[in-house]
């Protein structure tokens, strides 16, 4: 075998497993939330289709694919089409760029447990997350219904309110590591993980990154309260499946991102790196889980409010301490 | 301050789902598990007979009466001994709302309520019930009473027989 080909088969390897753990994982979180949220409310949730319903995500997604696939009469029929594939695209495309292992050697060859070492990973990450909510807000404007078209709408506004701090919140970061690449950001972590210096920046990330995948308090876009299901009312099958598990996926990805940036990475006593990695992600995903169990959901206003009047201001405040204190030390 | 105080409530509200996150579920499984109704539990319809094995029920309509959909419909008839009974007794069951009613309304706690709820069927007209199917071997509740030990007047006994009853009085006798 050629070096070159050797390269090719390990990094397809590499490949097929984030794309095949990904897509497990999130299947599986939609299971665990339903049973968290079970046992919230003193139920049991599902424990019927299988081992204490494990086989359950099996069972959802035959139903999805066998479901009618309903477009609306009066729809955008192409962007209709073209919208839950931009809802889930940009999610996965995140996950390229997180480190989720220390490197290893097979072969003698050096191969680093991430996708994509891009040297601008966090800004790509920033644009992949404004480029998600085009999936919604396309599939809102495509379905030509009122209430998806709402949710769409109230997608896009939320998108600039949390975006922002979003980013803030990450500036201290890199005026920590000196680096925008994850890979860099994990190794500037190895002794201490940056929510030690920065509690203040991991706060206002996990409430932006809540808002990001629209997930209760934030889920205004969805609302089923008010919007019936938000900018995904039209969708039937799995096209609605698609909107579904890229919601899912999204939250793996921002939970893997809130543990890259702020819990350490890989880094971690005792266990593999991979296992701290994903014990970090999962532990993130449980907070959202635990959240959306817990909170109501916000008004609109009030959403605007606490991005623009608090986040906002927050972070820019946070990012001055952080340049303050970098120059002191 | 404000913010102090929200910021409570809701770690506070965290406090409390991560609680009964850990608290057993109060789920029942039903076709596996099944709670034990209480003996007074309000179900499946019968009529009972009396300790001496004739059929309570003398067909006097008070249930009919009593039942607020009119579920229930008989025809009374009197047998040679003077005994009622009816010559047919119908609950739709599909009308029913297990009030209870009728079986406050009975003189003869001829019918009455048991605690046997699962009587769901995939048709209808199944849930139709004459009186075979009502009809029970047993007392159910109050065991020893028997309607015709205490009135009916001279059906089962002679008049002045009954329990806690006195002879009549003959009136021509009864001189100052």
């Amino acid at each position: 075998m050629t070096a070159f080909s050797l390269d090719i088969t390990l990094f397809a390897l590499k490949l097929a497993l984030v794309f095949f753990v990904i897509l497990t994982l999130a299947a599986y979180l939609v299971f665990a939330e339903r049973k968290i949220l079970a046992w919230v409310q003193d139920r049991k949730g599902p424990n019927r289709v299988g081992p204490f319903g494990l086989l359950q995500p099996l069972a959802d997604l035959i139903k999805l694919l066998t479901k009618e696939d309903v477009v609306p009469s009066a729809a955008d029929r192409w962007l209709f089409y073209l919208a839950p594939a931009m809802a889930a695209i940009p999610a996965i495309l995140i996950f390229s760029v997180i480190p989720f292992g220390a490197p290893l050697t097979i072969y003698g060859r050096h191969l680093p447990l991430v996708v994509a070492d891009l040297n601008v990973g966090l800004l790509f990450f920033l644009a992949l997350s404004s480029i998600a909510v085009y999936g919604v807000a396309i599939g809102g404007w495509a379905s030509n219904s009122k209430y998806a078209l709402l949710g769409g709408i109230r997608g896009l506004a939320q998108l600039i309110s949390y975006e922002l701090s979003m980013g803030l919140s990450l500036v201290p970061i890199v005026m920590l590591s000196h680096s925008f690449s994850l890979t860099d950001i994990v190794a500037a972590q190895e002794t201490v993980p940056f929510i030690v210096y920065q509690p203040l920046a991991f706060i206002i990330f996990l409430l932006s990154i809540t808002a990001e995948c629209k997930r209760i308090p934030f889920d205004l876009p969805e609302a089923e309260g008010e919007l019936v299901a938000g900018f995904h009312t039209e969708y039937s099958g799995m096209r609605f499946g698609l909107f579904f598990v890229g919601e899912y996926i999204n939250i793996i990805v921002l939970g893997g991102l809130a543990a890259t940036f702020f819990l350490g990475g890989w880094h971690g006593p005792l266990l593999p790196p991979t296992i701290w990695f994903s014990l970090k992600t999962l532990a993130v995903s449980f907070f959202f889980i635990w959240m959306r169990g817990t909170l109501p959901r916000l008004r609109y206003d009030q959403l605007m409010h606490l991005g623009w009047k608090v986040l906002t201001p927050l972070a820019l405040v946070n990012i001055l301490i952080t340049g303050w204190w970098l120059m002191l030390k | 301050m404000q913010i102090v105080s929200d910021i409570k409530a809701i770690l506070g509200g965290f406090r409390v789902t991560l609680a009964h996150m850990l608290r057993r579920p109060v789920t029942i499984q039903y076709p596996e598990e099944k709670r034990t109704p209480y003996p007074r539990y309000r179900a499946r319809i019968v009529l009972t007979c009396d300790p001496e094995g004739d059929e309570r029920c003398v067909a006097c309509y008070l249930c009919s009466a009593a039942c607020p959909v009119d579920c229930i419909s008989m025809q009374s008839a009197e047998r040679e001994d003077g005994r009622r009974y009816a010559s047919w007794f119908r609950i739709n069951f599909s009308r029913c709302i297990f009030c209870g009613l009728c079986a406050e309304a009975c003189p003869t706690m001829a019918i009455q309520m048991t605690p046997d709820y699962e009587i769901c069927t995939r048709d209808i007209m199944n849930l139709l019930y004459e009186k075979e199917d009502l009809l029970i071997d047993g007392c159910g509740k109050d065991a020893s009473y028997n309607f015709y030990k205490h009135s009916g007047i001279g059906v089962a006994q002679p008049r002045g027989e009954g329990a806690e009853e006195s002879r009549p009085v003959d009136v021509r006798s009864l001189m100052p």
